[in-house]
This record gives structure tokens, C-alpha cells and sequence, in this order.
């Protein structure tokens, strides 16, 4: 999966320096709003105990998945290939509908909007959306 | 026809409160431009909104933003019909707008909204923003069946 322009690569990259330090928090939160906004999402956490905002395990998921957006930061060239043992996790094993993919990119972009009101530009909109777009769509890679 | 409690009503109007039509309106098309740039397609009486740069400074941008909101602001005051008082504006728009395009609108509203409010718009207060911009989306498309 290759994705946007060499700009769109480096617009990515340069806002990714400026989350990492609180990508932990940007995480529980978007997890936090994604179980709260969208309800029929909490089906894939039957298991957990608490699911409500906040709580240790919606915490540490956010965690989890944030340190998955990060490598995939670093496997921005070529996502399909960097993501393919993700892909085969959500695939086989967690069975993750994939139109939960783009609510959680959403959720994401909210918390980013909410983070940094004044970086969280237009410009850097759109090179998000389109890298979130890319993950989601080398995370479906093995699903057929 | 959607249902609102009194505390949903509540939480819409105060979150409405915070915005300023003429400040946000703007904003809002003007990521939608710059996001989605194919919705180019039905602006084309427009003038230049080819670059990001022509974008930020096109008046028609600017002022379909204010427009955009102030049926947002209908919306708001009249949430028990929605769809009656959107009828009209569905209609404009159902032979010329892909309806997928109101959705990509919606999700701007609440993050350029996200950016004003920021805290403000916790989970709760989001899920009921959420619920009433897809009342608005259904009325909008409420003349394509």
C-alpha cells in the first residue's frame, strides 16, 4: 500500500513528532469516545471489565494501538508490507469488522483536534486522513 | 423521527452556544475543501478552489460556510423538525449532491468544533453532537428516496 505524496509523507512525520510524547493519552482517548460514540463497537470488548472513559484497560488498548500507528510511522513507505502481521491479527484472530477502522480514525482525528486546536490544520488534516485511510487499508489486506 | 431528552437538548444548545456562525462557518467549508477536495465538482460558480492558498481566500467559500451554519443554527432551534424544516434544502440539493458528501461535511462540523471547544467535547458530549449532525444528514437526504 503505498500512500500520498512525498509531502503528505513529511506533513505526517513532522506532526507525528509533536504527538508521540502524548500519543499514550491521545489513544485512551480516542478509545474512550469510539465506545461511547459508536456503542456497537464494545462488542470486541465483551471481555474487558470497565469500558467506560478512562478506565486501566480502555488505557491500555489506547496504548496498544498507538504503539501500532507508530510503527506504521516508521513503515510509512510501504504500510501493506510493514502491517502484515497486524493484518492477520485483526483478520483471523481479533475478527475486527474493518468499517470499525475508519471510526476510530475519526475518533483519532477528533483528540487531535481537541490537542493541538492550532497545528491541527487543514493541511494536516487531510495527510492524516489519508495516512489513517492507508493503515486501515493495509490492516484489511488479509481479510480476502 | 428522532427523539431527543431534555439533557440531549441541553447539551446541542450548549454546545451551539460556543459557536460563532461567522467565525466557525468558514472553517468548516474551507477543511471540507481542502480534505475532500472532489466536492470541487458542485462549487464550480466558485472562482479558484484549486489551492489550498485560493481556498483559505475565496469570499464563496467563506460565506457558503455561514450559510451552511445558519441551517445548523434551524436545526437547533426547531430539533423536532428537523426533516420538515429541511425538506426544502434536501430538495435543492438531491439531483445535484452525492449524499455521501453530507456525512464527510458532518465530520468537519465536529472537528473544526473539536478545535473551538476542545475539552468541552468529552465523549458524552460528542456522542450527542454526533446523534443530532446525523439527524441534520438524514433530513438533507431525506428527498433522495
Amino acid at each position: 500500500m503505498t500512500f500520498g505524496s512525498a509531502k503528505d509523507k513529511e506533513v505526517v512525520k513532522a506532526f507525528w513528532t509533536k504527538l508521540a510524547p502524548k500519543a499514550d493519552d491521545v489513544g485512551a482517548d480516542a478509545l474512550s469516545r469510539m465506545l461511547v460514540v459508536y456503542p456497537q463497537t464494545k462488542t470486541y470488548f465483551a471481555h474487558w471489565k470497565d469500558l467506560s472513559p478512562g478506565s486501566a484497560p480502555v488505557k491500555k488498548h489506547g496504548k496498544t494501538i498507538m504503539g501500532g500507528v507508530a510503527d506504521a510511522v516508521g513503515k510509512i513507505d510501504d504500510l501493506t508490507a510493514g502491517l502484515l502481521d497486524l493484518s492477520e491479527l485483526h483478520a483471523f484472530t481479533l475478527r475486527v469488522d474493518p468499517a470499525n477502522f475508519k471510526i476510530l480514525s475519526h475518533n483519532i482525528l477528533v483528540v487531535l483536534a481537541i490537542v493541538f486546536p492550532n497545528e491541527f490544520t487543514p493541511e494536516v488534516h487531510v495527510a492524516l486522513d489519508k495516512f489513517l485511510g492507508a493503515l486501515s487499508r493495509a490492516l484489511a489486506e488479509k481479510y480476502r | 423521527m428522532v427523539k431527543w431528552t431534555e439533557e440531549e437538548r441541553c447539551t446541542i444548545r450548549e454546545v451551539w452556544e460556543k459557536v460563532d456562525v461567522d467565525e466557525i462557518g468558514p472553517q468548516i467549508l474551507t477543511r471540507v475543501h481542502i480534505v475532500y477536495p472532489w466536492r470541487e465538482t458542485y462549487f464550480g460558480t466558485f472562482g479558484d478552489i484549486f489551492t489550498n492558498t485560493s481556498i483559505l481566500n475565496n469570499p464563496k467559500v467563506a460565506h457558503h460556510g455561514k450559510v451552511v451554519l445558519r441551517s445548523i443554527d434551524k436545526a437547533v432551534r426547531i430539533m423536532d423538525r428537523i426533516q420538515e424544516t429541511h425538506a426544502a434544502l434536501s430538495r435543492l440539493h438531491y439531483e445535484c449532491v452525492d449524499p455521501d458528501n453530507f456525512k464527510l461535511l458532518g465530520d468537519c462540523i465536529t472537528i473544526s468544533i473539536a478545535c473551538k471547544l476542545k475539552e468541552a467535547l468529552n465523549p458524552q458530549v460528542q456522542a450527542v453532537w454526533q446523534k443530532f449532525l446525523c439527524a441534520v444528514v438524514e433530513a438533507m437526504n431525506s428527498q433522495n428516496k
